[in-house]
């Protein structure tokens, strides 16, 4: 299959719904983005945005008895990861494409040493033998900044504290030095002091071992210190996707716009208050038709509702999809906060 | 996990203490003794309140009594006249141990193979048969089962013998009977903790690594679902021990539940309160297994001495 | 790149007032936590079924039963032994000539009314004991916790037998008997809930409006507690009836002439060989209603309490 060159992963219109009591719930619905080798991609938006079941969709991670994956394709390695045998996928997860999970509480096995939950994947894709993958896990946990590792070696994940956790499952997510490392909001469940440290140590890896990254987050502030770029997800869609400099600076979206003038600043004038997002997203097991955040848009027109608007182009990186962007439209100027971070 | 230890230590002794102090007062509360038989002349009476120590303070006597069950001695039986409860109980122990722990392995065996397959083929027509058959286990009490196996594969099969214990064969029936509550218990509490294992994080994360769906399973769900299965230890042998009163009456087992219930139709107190001593400690001690085997197997017990 | 845009009517880039909160307006009467858990119960088809065979049960055993029966439980006819079902006495009779269809009957009373007594007894004790516990805290819990623990040791059958072999034989004395140790699952649950709800913000805001604590737990803890307190109940219920079938099959229960379906079963098994149906038919009421009151238990744990399946 076809793949641009600078590009690891690339996934095109990809739908994901879940078949619950309630009904089928639109997760994601027609999601394309590419991953660049080596760059850091953000996925941001709120809970419910679809983003995280893209993240699991490309493990192949969503729960298999009611996910229903409705089309589209992830290109990885020349191969369509949605069209691999279980087996073909259990190659990939690991060595190829690792996660980072949201909450290290429970992301690792009580029951089991750190050491060996470090082991287990270098023992399957590596082949290595017992006593070599236990050096190696050492070695592991030293990278990811755990002091005194050939004792934590031997602990249980209960012995560790949050951000030791969420270190230690970076360490497992790094051991076969994966070419795509997925984090699912890596620092929602850490303290803010423990974020920056996880947020360093992820870039400071990523530099060293040369990984991809795609990194799910609501958290802008997240973004701005670590990503090349960001895909601004609402409902299920990709609404903008830009570089950092181009989605921070130049937004062209009323969603992105909402994000922005919601992130206190230190450096913003008092007098500019934060402005929420009035309303909530719709409710995705009955998704609107047109723009899903109509309903909430204060620019909303008469279109809007009718159909979801074709992406607008606004730079080789920068697109956004938003009927005001039509010639037809009235000019409309982003609130005085975004144009004063301009 | 010694301090853990000797807490559960202390439970133990208290509920024990508890227990045999109600018996005390019980015996003494009792109307029909049977020294309170008319027809004993007060000379005899009295001779035989001397022999038993009955004509000390009560508080004297409940000392010696506590003294002599700590030391096992349980006193003798008033109905078979000079032989103590506890040989009487150590006599009848090896039937009864042997229906009962055939009962438990049959019963954990089938239990475990049964809620595995349930959880593993979740929504499937064997979680089905798994559920219908946990329902009808703990639904359908142990003296309707007995009766029913009797009249069934007994009496109108004729494969296994009805009563009596006289080889391996008389086994079959009363362990059955006893075992269905175990394998529905057991299938039951496998196949919820495994659907609560399986939809984990740290599961996700086991798949994430790219693990074979049989290694996550023997690995990791597995491993996790099993810790808490030491949980239903205890409560199985209090199950097996009440299930012997009534599962070795029909079946005219020679085993200790069928000598508690006619002793209870006699009225040998001394024989009824000594048993009910014995089938406390055992639950106790059964207890205490459990908790600290649960230490033992998980490590967060094990490792800093309490759950977080 | 360059996008290309479609021509389309310039009306529809007029601007639309569109509300924001248009998507939180409440589209129908508020669903109440009842009435919610009622919906799900009612997908619930093996709970259902067995809502429905114990109402069947129910108004058999005090109603239909008796009303359509002109035999008595009680009479005695020994030219009328070992009948088996026959279209005078529809369930047969027994050694005594005594009529079985009624006795089954009055057998299930029975055996239904110490299920609700017990019932009752875990409310009165279980419950009380679990919100004083879980609601004062401290000292206090530390103190009623050990004693559970230490009730937690004896197995609560063993008491009901010692219980038994000193009262005299009755429905209220079984009862109790029962219940003697039996309050201390529904204690625990019920303490775990307060603990676990007393420190839930609405608890708080109740508080620091002002609320006395028995406010509190009357008003918000104890509502709040009950679908949990209704789930247990409908496992105390069968529990009960077990123990008294229990205690009546090693002859400690329900005294002759009175009849339990556990003396019933007890009488019918020792006949087995030669009038099984004495053993049959008391026997299926009684399963019927440990399967019903089981299922039921769990449809309504699912219904109430989703978060709680095991």
């Amino acid at each position: 299959m076809e793949m641009n060159g600078d590009n690891i992963l690339e996934a095109r219109d990809l739908l994901v719904s879940f078949s619950t009591y309630a009904g089928e719930v639109q997760a994601v619905r027609g999601v394309t983005f590419d991953l660049r080798r080596g760059e850091t991609l953000a996925i941001v938006g709120e809970s419910g945005s679809g983003k995280s079941v893209t993240a699991k969709s490309i493990m192949r991670l969503n729960p298999e008895a009611n996910t229903i994956v409705g089309g589209g394709e992830i290109l990885f390695d020349g191969r369509d990861l949605l069209k691999l045998s279980e087996k073909q996928m259990q190659r990939v997860r690991g060595p190829q494409i690792a996660m980072v999970f949201q909450d290290p509480m429970t992301s690792l096995d009580p029951t089991m040493k750190v050491g060996n939950q470090i082991a287990e994947s270098l023992r399957k894709h590596l082949g290595m033998s017992r006593s070599r993958a236990r050096e190696r896990s050492v070695e592991l946990l030293k990278l990811v900044g755990i002091p005194n590792a050939e004792e934590r070696v031997k602990q249980y994940p209960h012995q560790f504290s949050g951000g030791m956790r969420q270190r230690v499952v970076i360490a497992i997510a790094l051991a076969c030095e994966p070419q795509i490392l997925i984090a699912d909001e890596p620092t929602t469940a850490l303290d803010v002091t423990i974020q920056a440290q996880i947020l360093d140590l992820l870039r400071e890896l990523q530099e060293k071992i040369g990984t991809s990254v795609i990194l799910i987050t609501h958290d802008l502030g997240v973004v701005a210190s670590v990503a090349d770029r960001i895909a601004v997800m609402y409902a299920g869609k990709i609404v903008e996707i830009g570089t950092v400099r181009e989605t921070f600076y130049d937004p062209q979206m009323p969603y992105t716009w909402g994000l922005l003038a919601s992130i206190p600043l230190p450096t913003a004038d008092r007098s500019q208050d934060l402005i929420p997002i009035p309303g909530s997203p719709p409710d995705m097991s009955d998704p609107p038709k047109g723009c899903p955040f109509t309903a909430r848009c204060p620019y909303a027109m008469q279109v809007c509702p009718t159909e979801f608007p074709e992406y607008t182009v606004f730079s080789a990186e920068h697109k956004a999809a938003c009927w005001l962007h039509h010639p037809m439209a009235p000019n409309v100027e982003p609130p005085v906060r975004i144009r004063g971070t301009r | 996990m010694i301090r853990y230890v000797a807490r559960r230590l202390v439970y133990m002794v208290a509920a024990l203490f508890i227990i045999v102090s109600v018996t005390f007062f019980i015996s003494k509360a009792l109307p029909g003794t049977p020294f309170a038989n008319p027809k004993l002349s007060p000379q005899v009476r009295e001779q035989l309140f001397e022999k038993y120590g009955l004509d000390e303070p009560l508080y004297v006597q409940y000392v010696k009594y506590i003294a002599n069950v700590a030391q096992g001695d349980l006193g003798n039986s008033y109905y078979f006249e000079g032989r103590s409860v506890s040989e009487l109980i150590l006599q009848r122990l090896p039937v009864s141990a042997f229906i009962g722990v055939q009962a438990v392995i049959f019963g954990l065996v089938i239990g475990m193979v049964l809620g595995i397959v349930a959880a593993l083929w979740h929504n499937t027509v064997w979680d089905t048969l798994a559920v219908v058959v946990a329902i009808l286990g703990v639904s359908v009490p142990s003296f309707v089962l007995g009766p029913l196996l009797q009249y069934w594969l007994g009496l109108k099969l004729g494969w296994f013998p009805i009563a009596f214990f006289e080889s391996w064969i008389y086994s079959v029936l009363p362990s059955l009977a006893l075992s269905v509550f175990v394998v529905s218990t057991v299938a039951r509490f496998i196949r919820t903790e495994m659907l609560e294992v399986m939809g984990q994080d740290y599961i996700t994360l086991a798949k994430a690594k790219g693990l074979s769906g049989l290694a996550v399973i023997i690995k990791h769900v597995l491993r996790n679902a099993m810790i808490p299965l030491v949980t239903v230890m205890a409560p199985l042998t209090i199950y097996i021990i009440t299930g012997s009163l009534v599962i070795e009456q029909i079946f005219a087992v020679p085993g200790i539940g069928e000598q508690f219930v006619q002793s209870v139709l006699v009225n040998d107190y001394s024989m009824i309160l000594g048993t009910t001593i014995f089938f406390s400690v055992l639950f106790i001690v059964a207890l205490l297994i459990q908790d600290i085997m649960y230490g033992i197997i998980d490590p967060r017990i094990r490792v800093s001495g309490a759950k977080e | 790149m360059e996008t290309r845009h479609r021509e389309l009517d310039p009306s529809l880039f007029e601007s639309a007032t569109i509300d924001a909160y248009e998507g939180e307006r409440i589209a129908g009467p508020p669903v109440g936590f009842w009435r919610d858990a009622w919906i799900r119960l009612k997908k619930n088809r093996g709970a259902l079924i067995s809502l429905a065979v114990l109402i069947l049960v129910f108004a058999t055993a005090f109603v239909i039963g008796p009303l359509i029966s002109s035999q008595s439980p009680y009479t005695q006819d020994l030219s009328q032994r070992y009948l088996g079902p026959t279209s005078e006495y529809w369930f047969g009779t027994d050694k005594f000539g005594r009529d079985m269809w009624t006795r089954v009957w009055a057998g299930t009373r029975v055996s239904l009314y110490i299920g609700l007594l017990a019932a009752l007894m875990d409310i009165f004790v279980g419950v009380v004991y679990g919100a004083v516990s879980g609601f004062l805290g401290g000292r206090v819990d530390d103190v009623l916790q050990r004693g559970i623990e230490i009730l937690n040791g004896i197995p609560y059958l063993v008491v009901a037998i010692l219980a038994m072999v000193v009262l005299d034989p009755g429905i209220l004395t079984i009862t109790i008997a029962i219940g003697l140790t039996g309050w201390t699952f529904m204690a625990r649950i019920v303490r775990g809930r307060m603990l676990q709800l007393k420190n839930q913000e609405f608890a708080l805001a109740s508080r620091s409006l002002g609320a006395s604590g028995f406010r509190l737990v009357w008003k918000h803890l104890i509502p709040n507690s009950l679908g949990l307190i209704v789930i247990n109940l409908m496992f105390t219920i069968p529990g009960a009836i077990f123990a008294e079938a229990f205690l009546s099959f090693i002859g400690l229960g329900i005294q002759v002439p009175e009849a339990s379906l556990g003396s019933l079963i007890s009488d019918g098994a020792a006949e087995l060989r030669f009038h099984p149906y004495l053993l049959w038919l008391p026997a299926l009421v009684f399963c019927l209603l440990m399967i019903c009151f089981n299922l039921l238990g769990d449809g309504l744990r699912d219904a109430l309490d989703p978060k709680m399946r095991k």
